[in-house]
């Protein structure tokens, strides 16, 4: 108050005691609770990041797991199908054979009956025909046995007949 | 006048301040001026009007004839005397100064306000005549005369102090009183404590969420304070114990300072109060000793790695740097804050002194201190955060030297 630069002791006296009861308040009242939300939102914010760190990396771990169980089964959708190609390519082949043969065989067996029903005809045609030139020279002897005429007649009639047949 | 100049050069020759050396030069100058237009009557004396102005103040003077009056608290042989500090105020005189008249308290001693310096006024006295001349004077005054014959006298009465300052019959009580200055520092860490705890209510309401309204605009300080001051200075682990004193002189040193910028409100100029920056360094001195360390106590009493002859020349300075880190930084912090108000009080002198000779002067004069004036508030805006920085920095420096723990020893041994 004298002076400017002067010390005053009430002043000094005022100053310590407000200022020291201001200080000490203020430490339990103020800047405790809020150094302290301060390091616990520095400490969240903190944890978060690692937190979405340590996410990120299991996302990509899993991605990874994930790439390899579709490769994984991709290769084995393949193997199926392969396998499934070649099983099917067997069973057609299997079964193109198969029919092969048994169209052979009733082929064959086809050829068979037909030469013998072949056969059978021939021998029964030659069976007829030795019947018949039987008969035909039976009559014809007959005719001759009896008329000229009657002899030529029969022979036509005869031709006819073989003919007809 | 003579009195705040003979009391600057004291101070300045006690403190050794280079900074003041401005500011004394600005009073001289200011000086000088009253001296050349003594005899013109009531001259406008800017040295005087800046004194008033930066000194403390039984009284807060908002504007014109409107003063507040403060508690005067006294002690004297043992009793304590409380009074309005409006008893001794005594009207106000032809040119709107606030004139003082001495005061008999409960207690039966009476006391007067000289320069807002409390004397005990001895009935019997005979020093007091050149005192009693004065208040004569200014309680018949009215013409430039007598006006002029007080101010001849006031010189005699101090001379008059000087010469028994330290008898008992002139006697100064010890003045516990609230002056402008300590109520502005009420006024500031009262506001402090209701910013601050309504600022911890809302971490304490709104845990875990984004910081909103006054804590948003507090917060970067704190953290500022904490991340960038305390941590960097003192270390991680140990600057929790350091960080509510460093932000409460933060706060303090810097709402201060934005208080002694408003005009009209007291012209508070609370940390350019030598008793003041005075209690805070003391603080820093006696925080920085408690938790001073071996290793902080070996540097300064044995410093390592020197020869022996140099460290009877490097102990004492190590020794006297203990107590002058913590006057530097009252110094600076008073010095600093003083100048400021000086300067832009410099500047508003300047165009009433102007205004003096003609209207168009100060006029005239007024359009350029107007603008020096604006970049003065900037600056000391700027300043007022600075020297709250630089004065917690330094603080956190030194408590931060103290605890230093062992680094570089291996290379000393």
């Amino acid at each position: 108050m004298e002076g400017l630069l002067s010390v005053s002791v009430g002043t000094v006296f005022w100053a310590s005691v407000s200022f020291i009861i201001v200080l000490l308040l203020l430490k339990k009242m103020a800047w405790g609770p809020i150094v302290a939300s301060l390091k616990e939102r520095e400490e969240g914010i903190a944890n978060a990041l690692n937190e979405a760190e340590r996410a990120r990396a299991e996302m990509v771990k899993l991605q990874a797991g994930n790439e390899d169980l579709l490769r994984q089964a991709r290769d084995e959708r393949d193997q199926i199908l392969k396998d499934a190609k070649l099983v099917a390519e067997k069973i057609r082949s299997e079964a193109s054979a198969k029919t092969q043969a048994e169209t052979d065989r009733m082929i064959t067996a086809a050829r068979a009956e037909i030469e013998n029903q072949k056969k059978a005809a021939i021998a029964e045609l030659k069976n007829s025909v030795a019947t018949l030139s039987i008969d035909i020279a039976e009559k014809l002897v007959r005719e001759k046995l009896t008329d000229a005429e009657k002899q030529k007649a029969l022979n036509q009639s005869m031709a006819a007949d073989i003919s007809a047949n | 006048m003579q009195n705040v100049l003979t009391s600057i050069q004291n101070t300045y020759t006690k403190f050794g301040m280079a900074l003041m050396a401005l500011m004394l030069s600005v009073t001289v100058a200011f000086g000088q001026h009253e001296d050349a237009h003594a005899e013109g009557g009531h001259e406008f004396k800017p040295g005087d009007m800046i004194m008033h102005h930066i000194s403390d103040g039984h009284q807060i003077h908002i504007i014109g004839q409107i003063y507040i009056p403060l508690p005067v608290i006294l002690i004297h042989d043992g009793h304590v005397d409380m009074f309005s500090s409006s008893n001794f105020w005594d009207g106000f005189d032809a040119h709107g100064e606030l004139k003082f008249k001495p005061y008999t308290a409960s207690s039966g001693t009476t006391y007067e306000n000289h320069h807002e310096m409390i004397h005990i006024v001895d009935s019997n006295a005979h020093v007091d005549h050149a005192h009693e001349a004065v208040a004569h004077a200014d309680t018949l005054h009215t013409d430039s005369t007598h006006v002029a014959a007080a101010h001849a006298a006031a010189p005699v009465a101090e001379a008059a102090h000087d010469e028994h300052g330290g008898h008992g019959d002139h006697a100064k009580p010890m003045d516990f009183s609230i002056t402008k200055n300590v109520f502005g520092m009420f006024v500031v860490l009262i506001l402090m404590i209701i910013i601050f705890k309504s600022i911890a209510n809302s971490y304490k309401k709104r845990e875990g969420q984004a910081p909103k309204g006054m804590q948003n605009l507090f917060e970067p300080f704190i953290l500022f304070v904490r991340n960038e001051v305390a941590i960097p200075s003192i270390g991680k682990k140990k600057a929790d114990k350091y960080v509510p004193f460093l932000l409460t002189v933060f706060f303090f040193i810097w709402m201060s300072n934005m208080l002694g910028l408003i005009p009209f409100l007291g012209g508070f100029n609370i940390t350019g109060t030598m008793s003041i920056t005075l209690v805070l360094a003391a603080l820093v001195f006696i925080i920085t000793t408690v938790s001073g360390n071996g290793h902080y106590w070996g540097h300064i009493f044995w410093p390592p790695g020197v020869p022996l002859p140099i460290k009877f020349i490097l102990v004492p300075i190590e020794f006297v740097s203990v107590f002058q880190k913590p006057m530097v930084l009252m110094v600076r912090l008073t010095a600093n804050i003083t100048a400021g108000h000086i300067i832009i009080l410099a500047f508003v002198s300047l165009v009433l002194l102007f205004g003096q000779n003609s209207a168009v002067a100060g006029y005239s004069v007024g359009v350029g201190s107007v603008l020096f004036m604006v970049f003065m508030f900037f600056i000391e805006l700027l300043v007022a955060f600075l020297q709250a920085y630089v004065f917690t920095l330094l603080a956190a420096l030194y408590f931060g030297d103290a605890t230093q723990e062992h680094h570089h020893d291996d290379e000393h041994h």
